[in-house]
């Protein structure tokens, strides 16, 4: 029996806040050391006299060029994107794009989620269709994504009923959905599978039906296995979106912003690491979300200690 | 086809039989295993428990105890014979609740506090919410757990989880109570103290009571019968009255009776045999 008052909770919470600060702190402080120290052409071993390109790389190289200080990447954020008159700050765009990828990784996710959790209750109905379908869940995430990116622009522009016309942010949620979906179907199988025999059979002595059983005994004995498979499917929706945007050629998004500020990275070093960081921001959203999520699911999260 | 209805189901006294809590005739049950090899669990059973009765099924690993109280309960289906529990068939009888049933591991749900564990058949079978939170008051006052009915089951012992399961099994109010093993988890004195607590329970329920379980101590202190079994193929082979007196005036020194050591040694024979046990039976107290 835990005893905490809500004043401890709290305590353990600005704990962990302050843990989370002192790390990034301590991630630039090394960044800054190692530009400190570390060599100014970084290190190559077998390169040959002339040939650029050749060797391998085993330090990277400590340049303003490669490495900007952490301050002028911060003082660049609060810069206007480009000369043009009434441009606004890096740091606004960079969010604002973040903002659109996180709506698109969102409905990735959600997506993903319901194919998911649907394909699992289908392979927990059917003894055949787990046999039938599993095999394919798993091999279809071996297809590489930027062969599947142009095939699902090419299809989904077909589309068209009516006032419907297919947008290119709708490819980027469908490939996002496609990563998602993966550990969804997964971890959902497995928990929902988790029930042992006496649960099963204390609820077929019940006379509870399938229905009944899985809305009382299996869903929420699934919830210990849903979340981390939840977790996952946030963090290859983000990752799914950034990529997918690029590849689709969907503008607004993050993706695309690492990719534009990428070009200007050798007039201006600090640039490219705003919507880098962005991208990092929407990963920490996206895995907030489900922290919440999980949160609230905490009471299905007990676990029988004492046999 | 409806004209041999009547006798595809023998049934000869079907009135003397609705009375009867569980009543098993010519009941086997084969397993298929892989190759086409098969295992006779079950073999000739006759049993008939009365309502009322506490029936103890005792015997060694592979007898098929927990197979038959299986069976009883439509958990699992006889190859051959009839079941009947209260002149249902098992499954009629299932379906209506008949019984309440309880396993050597509490299988409690861990998200649902204890009261909500013991109103989960109340729940699933309609049971409206001021009925089933008075029927949970009495059942957690019944199993001594009025002060827990807001925890969950991680903060119970597995002593309380299981009487948690008991109340549990209590919760419609049963006219046949099924127990495997209930109290196999639980260390020794735990145990002796549930034991007289289920006497308690069973003589304010008034159930009829079928109780798996390896102990022979255990067995004859609750039942008034014990029926005994065999492995390979599993089949009874005796049946023991050992009623010690009413279930509720049983009490811990009854364990030090001499018609309990009687009823021990009894049962002991029954189930190794009148050779093995004559050492001990010489003297009547060696129950080890």
């Amino acid at each position: 029996m835990t005893t905490t008052t809500p004043a401890t909770r709290r305590a353990r919470r600005w704990r962990a806040v302050l843990w989370g600060v002192l790390g990034l702190v301590a991630l630039a402080a090394v960044w800054e050391l190692y530009k400190l120290v570390g060599p100014a052409d970084g290190w190559l071993i077998g390169a040959r006299e002339g040939v650029t390109g050749s060797g391998i790389r085993l330090l990277p190289r400590t340049s303003d060029q490669a490495m900007p200080h952490t301050w002028e990447m911060l003082g660049r954020a609060a810069e206007p994107v480009t000369r043009a008159p009434g441009a606004l700050p890096l740091g606004v765009v960079v969010l604002l794009a973040a903002l659109v990828s996180l709506g698109i990784a969102a409905l990735g996710w959600l997506v993903g989620v319901v194919v998911g959790f649907a394909l699992a209750l289908l392979m927990l109905g059917f003894r055949i269709a787990e046999r039938a379908v599993l095999p394919f869940v798993i091999l279809s995430q071996t297809v590489p994504l930027i062969a599947l990116a142009p095939l699902i622009r090419n299809w989904g522009s077909r589309l068209e009923f009516g006032a419907f016309s297919w947008e290119s942010w709708m490819s980027v949620v469908i490939i996002a959905s496609y990563l998602a979906f993966f550990p969804v179907a997964v971890g959902a199988l497995r928990g929902l599978q988790s029930p042992e025999a006496a649960d099963l059979d204390l609820m077929r002595s019940y006379a509870a039906g399938w229905w009944t059983t899985l809305f009382r005994l299996r869903l929420p004995a699934s919830v210990p296995f849903l979340i981390p498979a939840l977790r996952l499917a946030a963090a290859n929706a983000v990752v799914g979106t950034v990529v997918a945007e690029i590849s689709v050629g969907f503008s607004g998004g993050i993706g695309r912003l690492i990719l534009e500020t990428a070009v200007a990275a050798s007039s201006d070093p600090a640039k490219p690491w705003s919507p880098i960081l962005g991208a990092v921001l929407l990963g920490l959203v996206a895995a907030g979300f489900v922290a919440l999520l999980a949160a609230f699911l905490s009471p299905f999260r007990r676990q029988e200690t004492v046999a | 086809m409806s004209s041999q209805a009547p006798t595809a189901a023998p049934d000869p006294t079907p009135a003397a039989d609705a009375t009867e809590a569980v009543v098993a005739r010519g009941v086997e049950r084969i397993f298929h295993g892989a190759k086409g090899a098969t295992v006779t669990a079950l073999t000739g059973i006759e049993l008939t428990v009365h309502d009322g009765e506490f029936v103890s099924l005792i015997g060694p690993s592979g007898c098929g105890k927990s197979t038959l109280l299986r069976l009883i309960a439509d958990l699992d289906e006889p190859t051959a014979g009839d079941i009947r529990v209260f002149g249902r068939t098992a499954r009629q009888a299932r379906i209506d609740q008949a019984y309440g049933i309880a396993f050597q591991q509490a299988g409690l749900l861990p998200w649902r506090s204890v009261a909500a564990n013991i109103e989960l058949p109340l729940q699933l079978h309609g049971v409206g919410a001021s009925a089933r939170r008075a029927r949970v008051a009495e059942l957690v006052d019944l199993v001594g757990l009025a002060d827990f009915a807001k925890h969950y089951p991680d903060q119970l012992s597995g002593g309380m989880q299981q009487r948690v399961a008991i109340a549990r099994s209590l919760a419609e109010s049963p006219r046949l109570l099924l127990m495997d093993e209930p109290f196999g988890a639980l260390d020794e004195m735990t145990r002796e103290r549930m034991q007289t607590e289920l006497l308690r329970i069973r003589a304010e329920t008034g159930a009829a009571v079928v109780f798996v379980t390896h102990s022979i101590p255990e067995a004859v202190y609750l039942s008034d019968r014990v029926v005994v079994m065999s492995p390979r193929p599993g089949r009874i082979t005796d049946e023991i009255d050992v009623r010690l007196g009413e279930a509720a005036e049983r009490g811990e020194d009854l364990r030090e009776d001499t018609a309990f050591f009687e009823g021990v040694t009894a049962v002991r024979e029954a189930l190794h045999g009148p050779q093995a046990s004559t050492a001990g039976a010489a003297r009547g107290v060696d129950v080890r």
